[in-house]
């Protein structure tokens, strides 16, 4: 079974029409890279995945191991397995990362009807995943996101997503704003977690993070549709000749 | 001639003070004031919202009607206390407990009392007819029909006094229980005077027995504070769902004393408290923060004045209400600056949460500024919970009332922060905590 299906997906945003009838089937083990122009529809594709309000399905639907994601509350399908690193992540004033993380993680095993992981079982996993990934300890102590530069926001998604250990990682543009040494960092860290049940849908306007994350399949969305589906090739082609062919295909 | 129409109420409570007036401490000039009060009570009755300091809490419209004086809790009653102390006991603190107006020997902690430290009975202390205390602890403020009729009605409370230089380790806990076994209001009246030097933490909770019913809890609060003293204070109103809690605390502040006190309002139907702080002493600090708690028709109403009545003083005010359902917080905060004080710096910032479209908050900030050279400003804002971080949180496995609760707690924590006592500070939190698993 796909872990992941996007169907003819017909979504709205206050009465406009932003993606206009999208398919996508991701399988166990697969990296599929979104490429697009700014404005085609990336984030909201990751949105709707995740479950953020404000949008409108009209029509299509998404299947997450053969059940239906939108019935789905956004923290029951962070619970089943669904992640998405965000673009632009929220700072969280007052709340300390360490204790957002914690009770995260015990939230989603709950739901699955696991124990909750004990505060020094915790500390010693999370310690093992921040080394990984360069982010140092008083990081965690801090309010979520709170005074994090830019690198630091988007390390701090990957250590979620490694903390987490969800069957699919969206990622919406985790390149944006990283100089060439996080962005390094960051792309090992989403290596480290490739497995062969594990799928990353990985969004990106740069074909250069696909230097750092090889995908097996790339997608190009042009305002609002997926226009062309391929091989990685797909990305170095876009480099050379841009998105403009594309436009006129949508 | 007398013009004001009396309400049903004043008349029907112009009758309990004749009925009380025997059962009410204190004789001759006593007597005298407490009859002084009550004719200025009456002048007004119940305040009501064309009153401006009332606008927002009217009282003739909620609470209509003052019930008749609690009867002297009984062998039950005090069980009932008991029991409800119990559940809210506070580890290392020294108690002092008031059942139903009265003070409760049995139930308090009298024994090994520091050395300069002095803890009577306001029953005892009016009986044994001291003027000179007696009438600081009833010099109340006329201009506040309710602090009058508290002055008026007070059957008992808790006089202590802190000599010059004693700085106690233990801090004070002035327990206020409703037994509730029957509608009916309370009355009581206290006394704080911290002499020179000394370093003081007073704890208050108000809490209820068990299945109490509608109860009305009157306190009235006086502190003095002297030159170099400090005093923690730490109010925690958990009354039942019905009651009624009208409060007040006057503090007046030595030179260079110093005041932090922290309010969290989660109990009880409706409640105000006014609390008046004078800046009598040069180079003083108060820091005043609070927090309200509430939800289901819950009515909370914290009025600050500050007075700077001398130059040098500073003054800080943290305050956050959380709104749920059809709750209804309100804040008032006046800074008055006088001519003489110069160099004041005073600032207020009062934050409110509205957790649903029926929710209601009000802040009125004042400023009366008569000096030239001061610091003083104010903000107030009211919004709701961010959704941009609800779905960040939700997207991470967090259902969402328990996101709600984490933002909660954060939004609360700044003001709860403020508590000098990390054991106190735990006590509010853990308050805090009950309040937001009772919403999960
Ligand atoms: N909340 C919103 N309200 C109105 N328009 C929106 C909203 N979110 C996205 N859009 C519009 O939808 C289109 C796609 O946006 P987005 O999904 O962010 O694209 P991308 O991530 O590919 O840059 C854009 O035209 C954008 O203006
Ligand atoms: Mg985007």
């Amino acid at each position: 079974m796909s872990l992941l299906e996007v169907k003819d997906l017909q979504v709205r945003v206050e009465e406009r029409e932003i993606l206009h009838g999208l398919s996508l089937t991701v399988n166990p083990g697969e990296v599929h890279a979104i490429m697009g122009p700014n404005g085609s529809g990336k984030s909201t594709l990751s949105h709707v995945i995740a479950g953020k309000p404000g949008y409108e399905v009209t029509g299509g639907q998404i299947l997450f191991k053969g059940e239906d994601l939108l019935e789905m509350a956004p923290n029951e399908r962070a619970a089943k397995g669904v992640f998405l690193a965000f673009q632009y992540p929220v700072e969280i004033p007052g709340v300390t990362t360490w204790n957002f993380l914690h009770a995260a993680l015990n939230a989603q095993r709950k739901a699955r009807g696991e124990d909750e992981i004990s505060s020094p079982a915790f500390l010693k996993k999370v310690r093992e995943v921040a080394k990984s990934l360069n982010i140092p300890q008083d990081m965690l102590k801090r309010g979520v996101n709170v005074g994090f530069s830019g690198g630091e926001k988007k390390r701090n998604e990957i250590l979620q997503m490694a903390l987490f250990e969800p069957a699919v990682c969206i990622l919406d543009e985790m390149d944006s704003g990283l100089d060439i040494d996080a962005l390094r960092i960051a792309a090992d860290g989403v290596n480290a977690l490739r497995s062969p049940e594990r799928a990353m849908v990985v969004i990106t306007h740069y074909q250069r993070l696909l230097n750092y994350i090889l995908p097996d399949f790339v997608h190009v969305m042009s305002k609002g549709r997926v226009v062309k589906s391929g091989g990685k090739e797909l990305a170095l082609e876009l480099e050379e000749s841009g998105y403009a062919q594309f436009e006129d295909a949508a | 001639m007398n013009v004001v129409a009396k309400t049903e109420t004043g008349r029907a409570l112009g009758d309990a003070f004749a009925v009380a007036r025997d059962r009410l401490p204190g004789k001759g000039k006593i007597a005298d004031q407490r009859r002084q009060a009550f004719e200025a009570y009456e002048r007004s009755g119940l305040p009501h919202r064309r009153i401006e300091d009332w606008k927002y809490t009217d009282l003739r419209a909620l609470m209509r009607e003052v019930l008749p004086l609690a009867p002297a809790p009984d062998a039950a009653a005090l069980g009932r206390a008991a029991a409800a102390i119990k559940l809210r006991a506070i580890d290392g603190v020294r108690r002092l407990v008031l059942v139903d107006g009265a003070f409760a020997p049995d139930l308090s902690d009298l024994g090994n009392l520091d050395k300069g430290l002095s803890i009577r009975p306001l029953r005892e202390v009016l009986d044994a007819g001291e003027d000179a205390l007696s009438a600081q602890a009833f010099a109340s403020d006329t201009s506040n029909p309710m602090i009058a009729l508290n002055g008026a009605m007070a059957t008992d409370g808790v006089v202590i006094d802190v000599a010059n230089g004693t700085v106690l380790a233990q801090p004070l806990h002035i327990v206020h229980v409703a037994s509730g076994a029957t509608p009916a209001a309370m009355f009581t009246r206290s006394l704080l005077r911290l002499g020179r030097d000394t370093g003081v933490t007073l704890v208050e909770s108000y809490l209820a027995g068990e299945g109490a019913k509608a109860y009305q809890t009157h306190d009235g609060l006086i502190v003095a504070i002297g030159d170099n003293a400090r005093l923690d204070h730490v109010r925690l109103v958990e009354d039942s769902v019905d009651a009624f809690n009208i409060s007040s605390a006057t503090v007046t502040l030595g030179a260079h004393a110093q005041f932090n006190t922290f309010g969290l309002t989660s109990g009880g139907h409706v409640s105000r408290y006014q609390l008046t702080v004078t800046c009598a002493g040069e180079g003083s600090n108060v820091e005043t923060n609070g927090v309200n708690l509430i939800n289901g028709k819950q009515h909370a109403d914290t009025t600050l004045f500050m007075d700077h009545a001398v130059p040098h003083c500073a003054s800080r005010e943290i305050f956050r209400a959380v709104v749920d359902d059809r709750a209804h917080s309100v804040f008032q905060g006046r800074i008055i600056v006088r001519p003489d004080a110069q160099k004041t710096d005073a600032k207020m910032m009062t934050r409110a949460l509205l957790l649903s479209d029926d929710a209601e908050a009000d802040n009125k900030p004042e400023l009366e500024i008569f000096a030239d050279d001061v610091t003083c400003g104010h903000g107030a804002t009211t919004g709701a919970l961010d959704e941009s971080l609800l779905f960040y949180m939700r997207a991470r496995g967090l259902p969402e009332k328990e996101a709600q609760a984490l933002l909660i707690q954060a939004f609360v924590g700044e003001a709860i922060e403020t508590i000098a006592s990390d054991a106190l500070r735990e006590v509010a939190i853990a308050t805090a905590q009950r309040w937001l698993q009772a919403r999960a």
